[in-house]
């Protein structure tokens, strides 16, 4: 049903039933908030969302109150400005005043408050926030005295992720987002996925900086550092340097890694070919072992983690296949310095990821053989783009460049790793190939796509059914776990990714661009996929040579002891 | 698990978050303080996390995460006790036991708690030491008070 309302003297149309601040921004007016999040309850609290109700004594907050027939509003009164004013004035109040050395300087929400507001003097002095840094995990750096406590980071770990991680702790003046007991973050139950760092406001939760190493690398004569770089970091990255959304950088890529220095550029498809393969050979080899049904990914080190900490008696189920990225990291300690003549000891492998809990993956004490650990440093997408403008390098002037080989060949399944669903069709597509038939019987697996939470295919080879599941999120993961553990479980193999939507929404992404440049990035992997000729991972001729000249057949002992690996159960604060 | 804990906790029905306070009381009653393990158990006895505990319990006063000393002070910092320049006496304590309030000393003899009113407003400044009580209190009695403790022990 539609109704009018009266907005700033003009008379506008809502739906019934909808919030004052949806109906405003249909009708184009913005109004300021900081504490309401898309697809999240609205709490009302952080009180720079108010407006002004004709009959109401006091300013109404427009995140949470229903439009109501002939509602007369006004958005901007001097009554209004005046209280958001207030408000961020009393924000800064205690604020540190570092905002040239800060993280999100520029992209920060108090920041660009205070701008619109008008904002130019320090009204009300307040004692500063002193807090220690939380450095303990190896993904996520928190800053307390930078946060404005509107609760964005305890919401999203709580009812995305169902991890609990962080809540408000003390009261009044005194209360702080912080860990059970105020315990550091890498005693919690956190997964390092790094949604909390998407949602932050200010600068008050980012990602552990990996930069100086890496150029310490670059600048050392006698290390030969290779990057590899995620499937969805070439769809995503174009965004931080104003090229169109969604668009597939990945030879602009190319050239600017080669001209920062980086000796070898591959790309960690391919490694997800790999991964392909092994995990379809697993799940053949499983077929009839009740014990390990079903089969689930662990290419998420967020997942895997999640798993470690809350149900240890489902790891025996977790595929023992690494991650891509550690896969590649694997073989370019111990295959590549073979072909290429380089010493295994100088190689320093650097991993760029949409994920922050890619970094606290690469330091698993798992993720090292012989003294040697598969990959040096991650960054993030984020982080790439800093070190690309550190390296003054103009992403719109430059050439597109092709990968190095051997590894820079992929196919699409492995590019299709980066979005919800997409490991699973690749492991769908290869898999009667593993079983021994020649061709697969479909390539496109579109009930595998999209953002559902759960999403569902089955293949039939011989006489036998594989039932394929994709869980969209951790939250969604809690419910099919449930299942799993009740026996109601008739699935063969699970995908699950901690992050909605998969790695293009992964906590290491560019910040604030929002539902509309994740959806760009999906669309931009499938398109990747349908001109591409080599779609099955089975089909990439490196892979091919790889297993020929090396690896032996799928699972082979030389696959099991570099490829695979095992997890146990991780004590923590829970 | 703690035989007392399981005790109490089996006063209430698993699941049931509700309870989540009167069983902290309880946690706290025996054992002076709520433990890390404590907090655990009632985690895994509620279902709740044990971030959510921990963010509760500190929203109020009464709950403390340290244990109680041998002795331990709780001093009154009410009205009238604030009137009666209380905060002089709870800066003569922290100088004296080198501890703030809700820690306790390194050697576990002495713990500090703030309270907000005792009930004995005609005898303010007051303090509470174990089971005595010592009233209309000056900051040079303090030194005195404490050390009477200390020789008490040895």
């Amino acid at each position: 049903m539609i109704v009018q309302i009266e907005v700033n003297n003009k008379i506008i149309k809502a739906r019934k039933g909808e919030t004052i601040m949806s109906a405003l921004s249909s009708a184009g007016i913005m109004i300021p908030s900081i504490c309401s999040m898309k697809d999240f309850t609205p709490t009302g609290a952080c009180r720079m969302c108010v407006v002004e109700v004709e009959g109401r004594q006091g300013l109404v907050p427009s995140c949470s109150q229903p439009v109501s027939e002939w509602m007369n509003i006004k958005t901007h009164s001097p009554r209004v400005v005046k209280s958001r004013k207030t408000i961020v004035e009393l924000l800064l109040s205690n604020h540190p005043d570092d905002c040239l050395y800060c993280e999100r300087n520029g992209n920060c929400e108090l920041q660009i408050l205070a701008e619109e507001l008008n904002v130019r003097e320090r009204r009300i002095m307040g004692k500063k926030n002193k807090y220690k840094l939380d450095h303990s995990s190896p993904s996520i750096v928190r800053d307390p005295a930078k946060c404005i406590l509107c609760g964005r980071c305890v919401r999203v770990c709580e009812e995305k992720l169902s991890v609990f991680a962080i809540d408000f702790v003390n009261r009044g003046n005194r209360t702080l987002i912080g860990t059970a007991f105020n315990k550091d973050l890498n005693f919690s139950s956190c997964i390092n996925c790094g949604q909390c760092i998407m949602v932050c406001p200010t600068g008050a939760l980012f990602e552990k900086d990996s930069l100086p190493e890496i150029e310490d690398a670059l600048n050392n004569p006698e290390k030969t550092v290779i990057v590899q770089y995620a499937p969805s970091v070439g769809v995503s990255l174009a965004e931080e340097f104003g090229i169109r959304q969604g668009k597939d950088i990945s030879g602009l890529i190319n050239a600017a890694l080669r001209k920062i220095g980086f000796d070898r550029i591959f790309d960690t498809a391919f490694a997800a070919d790999i991964a392909v393969v092994e995990m379809a050979n697993e799940l053949l080899s499983l077929k009839g072992n009740k014990d390990r049904r079903p089969l689930i990914s662990g290419s998420c080190p967020a997942w895997v983690k999640f798993a470690e900490q809350w149900y240890p008696d489902l790891l025996p189920a977790m595929s023992s296949c690494k991650s891509p990225q550690q896969i590649l990291g694997a073989i370019l300690k111990s295959r590549y310095p073979g072909v290429s003549g380089i010493d295994a000891a100088t190689v320093y492998s650097v991993a760029v990821a949409p994920c922050t809990a890619k970094k606290f993956e690469a330091q698993r004490e798992e993720m090292t053989k012989k003294g040697l650990s598969d990959i040096d440093a991650v960054i993030t997408t984020r982080e790439l783009a800093k070190l690309i403008k550190l390296y003054g390098i103009d992403m719109n002037q430059i050439e597109p460049e092709a990968a190095d080989e051997p590894y820079g060949i992929r196919s699409s399944a492995g590019k299709l790793f980066g979005a919800s669903g997409g490991m699973a069709e690749g492991i769908i597509r290869s898999l009667p190939y593993a079983a021994g038939a020649k061709e697969p019987s479909r390539i496109k697996y579109q009930e595998l796509r999209g953002g559902r939470g759960r999403k569902e295919a089955e293949i039939r080879i011989g006489k036998t059914t594989y039932r394929f599941a994709v869980i969209n999120g951790m939250s969604d993961a809690v419910n099919l776990i449930e299942e799993i553990q009740a026996g109601k479980c008739e699935y063969d193999f699970i995908e699950i990714m901690a992050c909605a939507g998969g790695c293009v929404n992964g906590g290491g992404q560019p910040i604030g661009t929002g539902d509309n440049a994740v959806r760009t990035r999906v669309k931009a992997l499938y398109g990747i996929d349908e001109k591409e000729t080599i779609r099955c991972a089975h089909k990439n001729p490196e892979i091919k040579e790889l297993y020929d000249n090396y690896l032996g057949s799928p699972m082979s002992e030389k696959c099991k002891s570099l490829l695979h690996t095992s997890y146990s159960e991780r004590k923590v604060l829970l | 698990m703690d035989d007392q804990t399981s005790v109490i906790l089996s006063r209430y029905p698993r699941g049931h978050r509700d309870c989540l306070i009167p069983i902290l009381q309880d946690i706290q009653q025996e054992y002076g303080y709520l433990s890390e393990s404590s907090v655990t158990e009632i985690s895994r006895y509620l279902g709740l996390p044990s971030s959510k505990i921990f963010g509760l319990a500190t929203f109020y006063n009464q709950f403390r995460f340290e244990p109680r000393g041998r002795f331990h002070i709780r001093i009154c910092h009410g009205t009238s006790c604030h009137v009666s320049s209380a905060s002089e006496i709870i800066k003569e304590l922290g100088k004296k036991l080198r501890i703030a309030p809700g820690e306790i000393s390194r050697d576990g003899m002495f713990s500090l708690e703030l309270v907000a009113c005792m009930g004995a407003c005609h005898l303010a400044p007051l303090m509470q030491v174990n089971d005595n009580y010592h009233t209309k209190l000056d900051s040079g009695s303090i030194n005195d008070i404490i050390d009477s403790y200390i020789e008490g022990e040895d």
